[in-house]
């Protein structure tokens, strides 16, 4: 293994000169992957993407192709596509760059998975926050539109697509797929019961719904244009293709990393490309995943056994960046926001930072998430200026073992797991506040 | 019933093609937005407005202001300053730099200056996390965002 990026969707992006028009785009080679997606028949990509292996780059990692494969085709509906691009899981900022200097490469990739999927109205759900991203997208659907890459009969292929760009307006939890849907159609972002009202079958206004992330769609055209075999052999099996990595905190170089997954370390991310621990410091604790992420404590040995039966025993530096296997130290790959704290750091004021967070954002449908996020940031409010009292760290950690499982969505996890994770790998920092 | 600039008004129509007929009320989010941009904010005969507009009731337009934390029932500042609240920016000084800002501009926490030019607001996480402390000033974002910058940011500010 070494310290190096992968560039496949970032490639073009960081070149000088590279600019967010067409001409940038078309002269770097894009739209290939869109003509010769329809020359191909619809089935035939999705086979391409299911052979990929491409797992979802917002979150969950759930297998793109088995994704689409869900999809009611038989309902006489119409199948909507919608591209998630509500972007605010703190620690992550790959989709922004995405969208603002390489929109061309996320409408390519929105058309090629539309045409596979028999789509002919897409939307692009982008967080109220990104005003400018919003215009760029709108400009470079323009740009598109008059070299006939969206638009009536796409190409001469008979073929047609409209996408349309949405702004949500400030709400976290519209980047669960289902409030997104809501959020969408108009009300607030509450997630809707699952079953039954799973995207793929009763989804945008009941339709079936396909809702894909910002750089999940980015990989589309590679994979239609080298072949769902070819895309499999870069990262590792069961973890293909490139990610970007997003990385802040305590490190030297912070920024976004595009990397081959499973075939760099933590390490390697974290002291090689980043540059290291700032001021040469070392790494107390990692969150390796997007502020829902549970936190890795850097003196730790990670051992168990992988799915091949081989044993491991690793220590933080070790761990290889793709979801299997911070999945397998107790944590996941999430949103891939690496969030580095060094020695330094205030770990009781750092989880406070993401209980206010959350108690922020819950939507507020479930009671267990509504009271409870917010009691996790009250106790740690108080627990963080010096008037915590004796006992308080178990009472935190109670309430955040009282909301997994009781919600409707997964915010219950995200807002509880870094509570339970912080208290569990750094006890003595919460209880020496105690008096 | 209130009566609405007529260009908000053509630029109303114009975002309900994006949706079918039968479905106006999806177009929320973006009315609204283009409300508060011409209007300030979102008072209650603009409500009415809406929902007359997006054949829904008033109920569900003010669900929806009272739920998205970027829609506001008053007006601001000229000027609205937005600063990430949120880890990777407080760990890059987020903090430190608002109370420079709220120095600066001479206001407090949600608080308009008297000469109704600035409003200093937090705001969670912007994506912007390997470039911080972020902020957005109205529209637009700044990232890396010093003592010094701000300083020039706000000079620059007519």
């Amino acid at each position: 293994m070494a310290a190096v990026e992968r560039k496949l969707i970032t490639a073009r992006m960081d070149q000088p000169g590279y600019s967010n028009r067409l001409e940038s785009y078309l002269a770097a080679g894009g739209y290939a992957g869109l003509k010769k997606a329809l020359a191909m028949k619809p089935e035939e990509i999705r086979a391409e993407v299911m052979n990929s292996g491409l797992r979802g780059r917002g979150g969950a990692g759930f297998d793109c192709g088995l994704k689409w494969s869900l999809v009611d085709r038989k309902s006489g509906k119409p199948v909507y596509l919608i591209c998630n691009a509500d972007e605010s899981e703190p620690g992550t900022f790959k989709d922004k760059q995405i969208i603002y200097k390489d929109p061309h490469a996320l409408i390519e990739g929105m058309v090629c998975a539309a045409y596979a999927n028999g789509v002919k109205t897409a939307y692009i759900y982008i967080r109220g926050e990104f005003a400018e991203g919003c215009k760029i997208l709108l400009a470079a659907i323009e740009e598109a539109r008059a070299k006939n890459f969206v638009g009536t009969n796409i190409l001469g292929s008979g073929y047609s697509l409209d996408i349309f760009v949405h702004r949500g307006a400030g709400a976290y939890i519209c980047g669960e797929e289902t409030g997104l849907i809501e959020s969408l159609e108009g009300k607030r972002a509450y997630p809707r019961f699952k079953p039954p009202y799973f995207p793929a079958v009763f989804g945008l206004w009941m339709c079936p719904t396909i809702v894909n992330n910002v750089e999940t769609l980015c990989n589309i055209p590679l994979i239609v244009a080298m072949g769902g075999a070819e895309f499999a052999k870069i990262g590792t099996p069961n973890n293909t293709g490139t990610r970007i990595m997003c990385v802040s905190g305590h490190v030297n170089k912070p920024g976004y990393y595009e990397v081959e997954l499973g075939r760099i370390t933590m390490g390697e991310l974290i002291t090689g490309l980043c540059g290291g621990v700032a001021g040469g410091r070392k790494a107390r604790a990692i969150i390796p995943g997007g502020s829902s992420a549970k936190v890795m404590r850097c003196d730790e040995r990670f051992k168990g056994r992988k799915r091949d039966g081989t044993e491991y025993d690793w220590g933080w530096q070790d761990v290889p960046v793709d979801f299997d296997s911070v999945a397998m130290i107790g944590s996941m790959a999430g949103s891939g926001g690496v969030i580095v704290l060094d020695e330094t750091a205030d770990l009781p004021k750092a989880l406070a930072n993401i209980a206010e967070f959350y108690a922020h954002e819950s939507c507020g449908q479930c009671t267990p998430c509504r009271e409870g996020s917010l009691w996790m940031a009250k106790a740690l409010r108080r627990m963080t200026n010096g008037r915590a009292t004796k006992g308080d760290t178990d009472y935190l950690k109670s309430i955040a073992d009282n909301i997994p499982g009781r919600t409707i969505c997964p915010f219950g996890e995200a807002c509880s797991w870094p509570v339970q994770s912080f208290i569990e790998k750094f006890r003595d920092d919460f209880a020496k506040l105690e008096k | 019933m209130q009566q609405a600039p007529p260009h908000l008004e053509a630029e109303v129509n114009a975002l309900l093609t994006h949706y079918p007929p039968e479905q106006k009320r999806s177009a929320m989010l973006m009315v609204l937005h283009a409300v508060q941009e011409q209007c300030g904010c979102v008072s209650d005969a603009m409500i009415e407005w809406v929902a007359a507009k997006l054949e829904c009731q008033p109920i569900h337009v003010y669900e929806c202001v009272t739920f998205y934390p970027m829609f506001r029932r008053k007006p601001v500042g000229k000027y609205h300053i937005k600063i990430c609240r949120t880890l990777s920016c407080e760990l890059a000084g987020s903090h430190k730099l608002c109370d420079e800002l709220k120095k600066m501009v001479g206001t407090g926490m949600d608080q308009t200056t008297p000469d109704g030019k600035f409003t200093i607001s937090w705001v969670e996480c912007l994506a912007a996390c390997g470039t911080g402390p972020c902020l957005t000033i109205n529209d637009d974002f700044y990232e890396k965002v010093t003592k010094e910058k701000a300083e020039q940011l706000l000079a620059n500010l007519k």
